[in-house]
């Protein structure tokens, strides 16, 4: 009975979420499927087939390159955040810990001014050309193409592959590895056979770390990207903030959240321990 | 083997100077006396001074300030009560609603921010410092249920019954048993919830209204034309004070007997994922 009345003080939260967190989810569906919701209701399809139109098709190209640019960076997040991860882990634990702080510290500077400042490296009159230009190379002119896309997401969200990579590493048993030593495994087989498969766990919620908010960012493809680079996260952006389209945004924000779910649903499959990745995340 | 640490060492060398030089960059600009980030016409503190005369910038820092103390206030208050309560709850209704405190984390922040923006607009609330505060609780109460749940569950159930064996009432029994046992959950949950209010940009770009504006929102507004050089300098400040708040922290937990050492880096990690 007593926990029965305890349990009482979740309510104001429950009241909360089901307005705040619940009732929005819901209303994103409900205009997805609706024309000028603010004057009268009327059910449509329109918003999808306009997004859908194969004949058409300006926004399953944007749709397409978002997804191609965000699998591109979390591929190189992979492969620049694994190594890095590991190196790490393999240190000393005090020192360890100081620098898995310094890799923390670069995200608590403001996350525009981080991507701004890439604008005055990358620029043509630029720090990295000028430095460039100094020692007769060529230059190197990436600044409003998909490639400043890619770096300013790897910038962004490198950090967030190597700290569950790392995490993951960090627990694993010293003794499996020894084990593995001592019936005979090379340090490739070690790595290949026992640390890998048990570091994937990380891996995935690295990747869906990485992939989630490099495939809805408008902030990082509106200034490096410039304008003809547009992702869908401008796209959604655009029509809340200056077409005033909320059926299509909505529709569209429909379609990115399906997309995440089922990007989860294939990482989720490696990630067994929930309560670990919870914690992380 | 001697080849491979020293590989590594270049390596992380490189990964290191990646994620820091824009930074660097940043700090270097705000001693430039040229206003512009083209030129180099040597050091000065005058965008210092000029920051704290800039009315523009001090009230968007006000209002990134207040609404982060604010929304992170009463998402403790409201977030613990409901780990307090969910921790009681029977499995069915346990699994409920913790299900819907995860998921605005499990949301991208665009499909969180529109969609509260539709909700507010439906409630007919016009947009402003109430709706931005409003959205602010909305995605700090998690991050508090969170970090209290794990403390609640390493609570040894039976001190409560004991303290009300031993005539407490309930009220009391909880703030002076549980509470100071749960209480470092609360803390972090509170720091946490700060840290991802200040640095929240996509949620309160879409939730707030003219005139309310953060300083992520300023900053967003500026980068087409150019960021003031005063900005630079102010977060500079912010990027030292931080830097000071961890070492503090860490030197203290590391001080703290040997927790697991994971702790404090995923607690920041997670801070700057929105």
């Amino acid at each position: 009975m007593r926990k029965r009345r305890t349990s009482l003080l979740a309510l104001p939260f429950t009241i909360y979420a089901l307005i705040f967190i619940a009732a929005p989810l819901l209303l994103i569906v409900v205009y997805s499927f609706c024309v000028s919701p603010q004057n009268g209701v009327t059910l449509t399809l329109e918003h999808y087939k306009k997004f859908f139109d194969f004949s058409n098709p300006v926004y399953l190209q944007v749709l397409w390159r978002s997804i191609y640019i965000a699998v591109i960076s979390t591929a190189i997040c992979l492969l620049l955040g694994y190594p890095m991860a590991y190196i790490l882990s393999k240190l000393r634990p005090g020192l360890r810990q100081v620098l898995s702080v310094l890799f923390v510290l670069p995200m608590w500077m403001n996350f525009l001014l981080r991507t701004y400042s890439w604008m005055s490296l990358l620029e043509k009159t630029g720090l990295i050309n000028s430095f460039l230009e100094a020692i007769n190379l060529p230059a190197f002119n990436i600044m409003y193409t998909q490639w400043a896309i890619v770096l300013g997401n790897v910038y962004n969200f490198l950090p967030f592959m190597i700290l569950p990579i790392y995490n993951v590493l960090i627990k694993i048993d010293q003794s499996v590895i020894e084990a593995a030593q001592d019936l005979g495994a090379d340090s490739m087989k070690v790595f290949g056979r026992v640390i890998l498969p048990l570091s994937l766990g990380g891996v995935a919620s690295g990747i869906s770390m990485t992939f989630m908010p490099a495939v809805t960012t408008f902030v990082i493809s509106k200034l490096l990207g410039g304008g003809q680079n547009a992702l869908i996260g401008d796209l959604i952006e655009k029509q809340f903030k200056t077409t005033g389209n909320w059926g299509f945004g909505s529709a569209m924000s429909v379609i990115i959240m399906v997309l995440i779910l089922l990007a989860m649903n294939f990482t989720s499959s490696y990630e067994k321990d929930r309560e670990e990745g919870g914690q992380l995340l | 083997m001697k080849f491979f640490k020293r590989l590594s060492y270049v390596y992380s060398v490189l990964i290191f100077l990646f994620l820091y030089a824009p930074i660097v960059v940043l700090i270097v600009y705000s001693f430039n006396s040229e206003k512009s980030r083209a030129k180099w016409g040597g050091l000065t503190l005058d965008w210092y001074r000029a920051l704290f005369s800039n009315s523009e910038i001090m009230r968007a820092l006000s209002t990134t300030v207040t609404i982060a103390l604010l929304s992170s206030v009463i998402a403790v208050v409201i977030g613990t009560m409901a780990a307090v309560g969910i921790y009681n709850m029977r499995r069915r209704s346990k699994m409920a609603v913790m299900s819907l405190a995860y998921l605005p984390m499990l949301n991208a922040d665009i499909v969180t921010g529109v969609s509260l923006l539709l909700i507010f607009s439906a409630l007919g609330l016009r947009l402003g410092y109430f709706t931005l505060l409003l959205a602010h609780v909305t995605f700090n109460i998690p991050y508090v249920i969170l970090s209290v749940m794990p403390k609640l569950k390493q609570l040894d159930p039976n001190l409560y019954e004991a303290a009300q064996d031993l005539g407490a009432p309930p009220a009391t029994a909880f703030f002076r048993v549980v509470m100071p046992e749960i209480s470092p959950g609360i803390v972090t949950g509170f720091l946490l919830a700060f840290t991802m209010s200040i640095d929240d940009f996509v949620i309160s770009f879409f939730t707030t209204g003219s005139g309310v504006s953060t300083l992520s929102i300023m900053i967003y507004s500026m980068a087409r034309r150019g960021i003031k050089p005063e900005i630079n300098a102010l977060s500079a400040i912010m990027f030292i004070v931080v830097l000071s708040l961890l070492l503090i922290i860490n030197l203290r937990s590391a001080n703290d007997a040997k927790r697991s050492d994971s702790r404090p880096v995923s607690a920041g990690a997670r801070a700057s994922s929105r």
